[in-house]
């Protein structure tokens, strides 16, 4: 994507929490990596996925973000503004065009207001409302876009499925017209068949609104259907990024690769047939995570330098960058030199 | 699917009649909590209205009629003094309703404001204000009230004030954990997130989300409330005689004469059970109604 088009750019992102120890004394004895030097761009009306396993870091960066969340270093520029040290009160009017979708259909709806005053909410803190009838129209107006009957609004969000409770998280996180939407695993907690609807109707809001999206999730089929381009991460950095189609044809690095081929095919033959290359082992602790490349401890083409240096993130080819010493052009020499060896 | 067509018209509440569409909803599907409404609001009627209802004075003694049990003349009996226990019945509603309701009332206003403001913004700020509240808690009650009531003198606003106080910051607790638990939700997160102010993430999403506690709290309180006041009348310290009230009732010719005159005791104590039990079926039937997710459920 074209630097001056972003929408959104991080910039060596780090969000460490700070481990502390003792009782009376507290000394902070460690810290929490939990985004390590992420960078990445989201540009207009684009999708950008970001996959990784539980506990990578992904939901932190979408935090740190919204800035609901301090982050200790690095740089976020939304709409080419630099927010990574704004003031809440200089934060609050760019949060009308940065809005956020949760993951829990349930949690993220107050149970005690009514559908219209939830999806109004964003309207009335920015002072948008406008008068009783043209706040009214707005919401009926949302509650349509997302595929909700307008009478809706007069009901509480219990009497909802979750795949409605969703749209109206959506129909709340569109109402400003916002630039950017942070999806945090959006459809994750739904049934399968109600996931399909609801990434439709995301599809469907960024080709008439042109929203750009960063999509969390964990789930590969789903980012590989909305995404323009993936991000992959582990543990606190990302270590591949490209456009979705050459990722899931030509992944490079092993963690890629191993995500990949975890996940299932819908052709049981096809599965039965394929080879795996399986990850084994646990993700390791983010208080102690393991010298280098992080993912040395698991990963099947660990060689003596990965332990030592943490690889960058290089560009491969066009538009796809990934951070492993295999494909370091720098390096190709000592691979070569190792391999003749064995 | 027609209704979606032409719907505003059902779709826009009108304000006013918010209130009676409310009663119609207790009547309905809370009977019991209607009928406590109904018995409180009777009480605070004979209160108000104990000039025109009682048949004699409160304080209008009878030497002839001394401990006469129950009958038509006088309907709950006399005490000791020869007064009308009913009609002294009427004029403690009065005042017992009033120091029941103001004193639980103040002491929830102030569990609602420390418990959620020190339960929401939490850190430090908490730290420090709980510590406060522990400190506060441990002064033994009576303690206070003796100092407070030798310093202003006995009456009725120095017992509201410091009962209010006294039972308010330890209530504070209650909120503050409720408040804690509200807080880690999703939909505040989302709130703040979309930028609104924090008075505004405390009344819209905090508040109502901790209702259930603080309706349960005040209703709890009013009884105690009462019952304190009487304990306070015995040392000398509540609502000064001969004005009647049902926990001086009880605890003063009530208690010295319970063998003689069982009435004595029964008829204030019967006043106290009813009202206190009104306002707990009535809170009850309050906080479901208030919980749009209780709704239609009995």
């Amino acid at each position: 994507m074209a630097g001056a088009d972003s929408v959104l750019r991080v910039r060596d992102l780090k969000v460490h929490f700070p481990v502390h120890d003792g009782v009376l004394i507290r000394r902070q004895t460690g810290s929490v990596k939990a985004v390590d030097g992420v960078s990445f761009e989201v540009g207009r009306s684009e999708t950008l996925g970001l996959v990784g396993e539980s506990g990578c870091g992904k939901s932190t960066t979408g935090l740190a973000i919204l800035r609901m969340t301090p982050l200790t270093e690095g740089r976020i520029e939304f709409e080419g503004q630099d927010i990574s040290h704004l003031s809440v009160r200089r934060m609050r009017p760019l949060r009308k065009r940065l809005q956020m979708v949760y993951q829990d259909p349930y949690g993220s709806l107050n149970p005690r207001m009514k559908v219209g005053d939830l999806i109004g909410e964003p309207l009335v803190i920015h002072g948008v409302a406008g008068d009783q009838d043209a706040y009214r129209a707005r919401i009926q107006e949302l509650l349509r876009l997302v595929g909700l009957r307008p009478e809706m609004a007069e009901r509480y969000p219990h009497e909802f499925s979750g795949g409605q409770r969703q749209r109206i998280s959506i129909a709340r996180a569109v109402a400003l017209n916002p630039t950017l939407v942070l999806c945090d695993e959006p459809v994750s907690a739904l049934d399968v068949s109600i996931q399909a609807q609801v990434i439709n109707l995301f599809q469907e809001l960024q080709e008439r609104l042109g929203l750009s999206y960063l999509f969390i999730a964990h789930d590969l089929a789903v980012v590989r259907h909305v995404s323009h381009r993936i991000a992959v991460m582990y543990l606190g950095r990302i270590v591949e990024v490209a456009p979705r189609d050459l990722l899931y044809r030509a992944p490079l690095h092993p963690y890629t690769r191993g995500l990949l081929a975890a996940a299932p095919l819908p052709d049981p033959s096809a599965e039965r047939s394929r080879a795996h290359e399986e990850i084994v082992g646990e993700p390791p602790s983010v208080v102690n995570p393991p010298s280098g490349c992080h993912f040395h401890p698991r990963c099947p083409m660990a060689m003596p330098v990965c332990a030592q240096r943490a690889p960058e993130l290089t560009a491969a080819a066009t538009g796809h960058a990934v951070a492993c010493h295999l494909h370091d052009p720098s390096r190709a020499l000592d691979i070569a030199a190792s391999g003749l060896a064995a | 699917m027609t209704l979606a067509l032409d719907t505003p018209a059902s779709v826009r509440p009108r304000r006013g009649s918010a209130f009676f569409k409310f009663m119609g909803r207790l009547f309905r599907e809370k009977p019991l909590g209607a009928a406590g409404a109904v018995i409180f609001i009777v009480f605070l009627l004979c209160g108000l209205f104990a000039d025109i209802l009682a048949p004699y004075g409160y304080n209008q003694i009878s030497p002839i009629n001394r401990l006469k049990p129950p009958s038509w003349q006088f309907l709950f009996g006399t005490d000791n003094l020869g007064r009308d226990v009913f009609s002294r019945c009427l004029y403690g509603a009065q005042l017992s309703v009033i120091i029941g309701f103001c004193a639980a009332g103040l002491a929830t206003l102030v569990s609602i404001v420390v418990g959620v403001v020190s339960g929401y913004i939490g850190g430090k700020f908490d730290m420090i204000v709980q510590r406060m509240v522990d400190a506060w808690m441990s002064f033994p009650d009576l303690i206070v009230l003796i100092v407070v009531v030798s310093v202003v003198g006995p009456g009725l606003l120095p017992i509201i004030v410091v009962l209010g106080l006294l039972l308010g910051v330890g209530g504070s607790r209650i909120i503050r954990g409720a408040t804690i638990s509200v807080r880690e939700n999703m939909y505040v997160n989302a709130s703040q997130s979309m930028g609104a102010s924090t008075p505004r993430i405390l009344l819209r999403h905090i508040l109502p989300n901790v209702m259930a506690p603080v309706i349960i709290l005040f209703t709890t309180r009013v009884g105690f409330v009462i019952l304190a006041e009487s304990g306070l009348s015995f040392l000398g310290l509540g609502v000064p005689p001969p004005a009647p009230t049902w926990g001086g009732m009880l605890s003063g010719s009530g208690r010295t004469y319970m063998l003689q005159g069982p009435w004595l005791a029964l008829a204030p104590g019967l006043c106290l059970t009813v009202v206190v039990y009104a306002t707990n079926v009535f809170g009850d039937a309050l906080r479901d109604l208030l919980d749009p997710r209780m709704r239609g459920s009995k």
